[in-house]
C-alpha cells in the first residue's frame, strides 16, 4: 500500500523560540504509521516544546510540521478540526477537567464531534475506561483517583475519537516501577491491538527501552537532534553524551 | 555534643603586621555561628587590607553550609582587595564540602533580581505590554464577535445546560447580597435626603430622587460592580486555572476552541442575569426608600403615586440596557483575563484582580458613556 509507506509525522526543518531565546533549532524528522516513537532528552532541553508544536498549541518560528501529510499550524476551520481528530494528546498531569467525573470528561468529546445518541456516547466512553483498567471509576472525579489512574483517564480521554495519533507527555514520569510498568504494558497493548502510532516524550529509560520502536535524542547545547534509532542503537551510540545518558540511567535503575 | 550546648564559633586575630592577617576560627560554624563572625571578619579585612590572609580553621569541629559561606566570603573579599587567602587545618570533611564550590562564579554576587535599568527602559517595556494587552483584548474581541454570530446562527451549539448552571451561580446565588445592597443604599440616600429636604417641607421628594437615581444609575450600576466581584473573578480563577492545569490546551488540542466553549456560555449567562438583577435592586433599592417615607408619616401609596410620576418607562428601560452591555463586559473581561493566566499559582489570583479591576473601571467608563448618549437622545 502506497499510504502505509508513508510517513504519518513529518516534521522539516523546525526552530521554536521563546521570545528571543531559542529552544529548538531546525529539526528534522518522520514518523511512520504503527510506530512508537520516543523523544528523548534531558531536563529543560525542548522535548515538550516540540510536543506543543506537533500537535499544533505553537506556531513554529520557521519549519513545518505535517500530520498525515497536511500541514497543521496552517490549517484553519473545518480542516484543522478534521486534523485534530486525527490526534490525541495525554497531558502530564492528565489535564483532565476538574469539574467533570471520568465518564464525563470522555462523554464530552463525543458529545461535541459526534451525532451519537446519549446512551451510545455512555457506552463508548466506559469501553475506553475499561480499556485502561478505569472500569470502577466512571463516577469519580479527577481530583479523587491516583496520579497514575488520572494518567490513564487521560489516554483513554485522547483515545475516545479513535485518534491515529496518541502524544503521550511523560506518561510514565512519577508513577512507582510497578505502575509505570503497566503504563508500559498498556501502551504495547494498545499500539498492538488498535495500531495507533505513538509518539512519547520521555526520559525513563526503563521504559524507553521497553516499549520504543524508534528514538530521537534531543540535546540542550546544539538544541536540535543529536542521536536517532532504536534503543539498542542508542545505548551503543558513539557520541559519548548518549552513551553516557544511557549508562547513567541504566545504572540508576 | 548537641547543637544547643555547642560553643558558639569563636575568632581571634592572632597577628596582623605587614601585609599579613592571622586569623583563628573555632567552634561550631553554622547559621549561628557565622552570623555572628559574618560582619567583624568583613570588617577586620576592610581594616587592615592584607597581602595575605591565612586562616587557621582546625579549632572548628562543625561546619555547615553557611558556614563554607563565610569562609567562601572570606576568600571573596580577599580576592576583592586583591590578597591571596590561604586556608589552614579545616578537616577533610569540611574540606570537601567548601571544594564543591566555585568561587570564580562567585566573585561577583548575583545581584537580587533583574530590574530594569533606567527610567527610559521601564518605560519601553510598560507600552509593550500594555501594547501586547491591548492586541490580545482587540483579538479577544473579534473571536468572541465570531463566536457570539455563531451562537446565534446555531443556537443549538450553545451548550445550554453549561449557561443555566453559570446562570444559577452568577444570578440566583447572587441575590441575597444584591437584595442586601440595594435596600440599604436606597434606605440610606432617602434618609441622607430627607433630613436636609425635611427643613423645606419637601420631603417628598425624596421619592423622585430615589426613583430617579436608582432606575437610571445606581441599580444597573450597583449589580455590575456586585457581579465584577463576585463573578468576573470567578470565572478568572476558573479558566486561569484550567489554563495552568493545561485543560486549555487539552480542549484546544480536541478541536473545541476555548472562546466558544467556555466564553460564550458565561457571556450569554451574564446577558440573562444581569438585567434580572437588576430589576430586583431596583425594586429593593425603592423598597428602601419607602421604609424613610413610611417612617416619615406618607403613606405608602404616595410614595408610589410620587415614583410613578418622576420616573418613566424609558428610565427603567435605559437602565435596563445599560445592564445588558455591563454583562457583556463583566463576563468578557473575566473569561479574558482567565485566557491570559501565565503559569503558576500566583497567576491565578493576578488574573482574578485583573479581571475585578478591569471589570469595574469598564463599567464605570460604560456609565458615563451611555449618560453622554442618553442626554443626547434625550431619554
Amino acid at each position: 500500500m502506497e499510504t502505509a509507506a508513508k510517513p504519518i509525522i513529518e516534521v522539516e526543518g523546525l526552530s521554536a523560540a521563546y521570545e528571543e531565546r531559542t529552544i529548538l533549532d531546525n529539526i528534522t524528522f518522520t514518523v511512520g504509521r504503527g510506530e512508537v516513537f520516543v523523544i528523548l532528552g534531558g531536563s529543560g532541553c525542548g522535548k515538550s516544546t516540540l510536543l506543543k508544536h506537533l500537535i499544533g498549541l505553537y506556531q513554529p518560528a520557521s519549519g513545518s510540521v505535517f500530520i498525515d501529510g497536511e500541514d497543521l499550524a496552517a490549517a484553519w476551520g473545518k480542516a484543522r478540526k478534521a486534523l485534530l481528530g486525527k490526534i490525541g494528546v495525554m497531558y502530564q498531569h492528565g489535564a483532565l477537567f476538574g469539574s467533570m467525573t471520568l465518564l464525563e470528561n470522555l462523554c464530552l468529546p463525543l458529545e461535541e464531534f459526534t451525532d451519537l445518541p446519549e446512551p451510545a456516547r455512555r457506552l463508548i466512553a466506559a469501553m475506553n475506561l475499561s480499556l485502561v483498567g478505569l472500569a470502577d471509576y466512571h463516577h469519580h472525579y479527577p481530583a479523587e483517583i491516583s496520579g497514575g489512574m488520572r494518567k490513564r483517564a487521560a489516554i483513554a480521554r485522547a483515545m475516545v475519537l479513535g485518534p491515529q495519533i496518541l502524544f503521550l507527555d511523560e506518561p510514565s514520569a512519577g508513577l512507582d516501577p510497578v505502575t509505570s510498568a503497566e503504563m508500559d504494558e498498556l501502551i504495547l497493548r494498545l499500539a498492538g491491538s488498535l495500531g495507533i502510532t505513538f509518539v512519547i516524550v520521555s526520559h525513563e529509560l526503563p521504559s524507553i527501552n521497553t516499549i520504543a520502536d524508534r528514538v530521537i535524542m534531543l540535546d540542550k547545547d546544539s538544541k536540535s537532534i543529536i542521536a536517532s534509532g532504536t534503543p539498542q542503537q542508542l545505548a551503543h551510540s558513539n557520541i559519548p553524551k548518549v552513551r553516557r545518558f544511557f549508562a547513567r540511567q541504566a545504572g540508576n535503575g | 555534643m548537641s547543637r544547643t550546648t555547642a560553643p558558639a564559633a569563636t575568632m581571634t586575630v592572632d597577628d596582623s603586621r605587614s601585609g599579613l592577617l592571622l586569623l583563628t576560627i573555632s567552634g561550631h560554624l553554622d547559621l549561628t555561628g557565622a552570623a555572628v563572625l559574618w560582619k567583624p571578619a568583613g570588617e577586620l579585612i576592610e581594616k587592615h587590607r592584607p597581602q595575605r590572609l591565612q586562616l587557621d580553621a582546625s579549632g572548628i569541629d562543625y561546619c555547615d553550609g553557611t558556614g563554607i559561606g563565610l569562609l567562601v566570603e572570606l576568600e571573596r573579599r580577599m580576592r576583592l582587595v586583591g590578597g591571596t587567602f590561604e586556608l589552614r587545618g579545616l578537616r577533610e570533611e569540611f574540606t570537601r564540602l567548601h571544594e564543591q564550590f566555585d568561587l570564580d562564579s562567585l566573585v561577583e554576587l548575583p545581584s537580587s533580581r533583574p530590574e530594569p535599568c533606567c527610567l527610559p527602559e521601564a518605560t519601553g517595556m510598560a507600552v509593550v505590554k500594555t501594547w501586547q494587552a491591548l492586541k490580545t483584548l482587540i483579538y479577544f474581541i473579534g473571536e468572541l464577535t465570531v463566536a457570539l454570530m455563531a451562537a446565534l446562527k446555531r443556537p443549538q451549539s450553545v451548550r445550554w445546560r453549561d449557561v443555566w448552571l453559570i446562570a444559577e451561580k452568577a444570578g440566583v446565588d447572587a441575590l441575597p447580597i444584591v437584595a442586601l445592597l440595594s435596600f440599604l443604599v436606597g434606605l440610606i440616600m432617602a434618609f441622607q435626603a430627607a433630613i436636609p429636604m425635611r427643613q423645606f417641607g419637601t420631603e417628598i421628594y425624596v421619592a423622585n430622587l430615589i426613583g430617579l437615581a436608582t432606575l437610571r444609575e445606581l441599580g444597573p450600576l450597583m449589580t455590575a460592580i456586585i457581579l465584577a466581584g463576585r463573578s468576573a473573578s470567578a470565572f478568572a480563577a476558573e479558566i486561569g486555572t484550567m489554563k495552568v492545569n493545561e485543560e486549555i490546551d487539552a480542549l484546544t488540542t480536541m478541536g473545541l476552541e476555548p472562546v466558544p466553549f467556555l466564553v460564550v456560555t458565561r457571556v450569554l449567562a451574564a446577558l440573562f442575569v444581569t438585567p434580572l438583577l437588576t430589576l430586583f435592586a431596583n425594586l429593593l433599592g425603592l423598597a428602601g426608600g419607602s421604609v424613610v417615607l413610611l417612617s416619615l408619616n406618607y403613606p405608602l401609596v404616595t410614595y408610589l403615586n410620587q415614583v410613578r410620576s418622576a420616573v418613566g418607562f424609558g428610565d427603567c428601560l435605559g437602565g435596563l440596557a445599560k445592564s445588558l452591555v455591563f454583562g457583556i463586559i463583566i463576563a468578557a473581561i473575566g473569561c479574558m483575563q482567565g485566557l491570559r493566566t501565565g503559569t503558576g499559582a500566583s497567576a491565578v489570583g493576578d488574573a482574578a484582580t485583573r479581571a475585578v479591576v478591569s471589570g469595574i473601571v469598564l463599567i464605570v467608563i460604560g456609565d458615563g458613556v451611555f449618560s453622554v448618549l442618553y442626554y443626547y437622545l434625550g431619554i
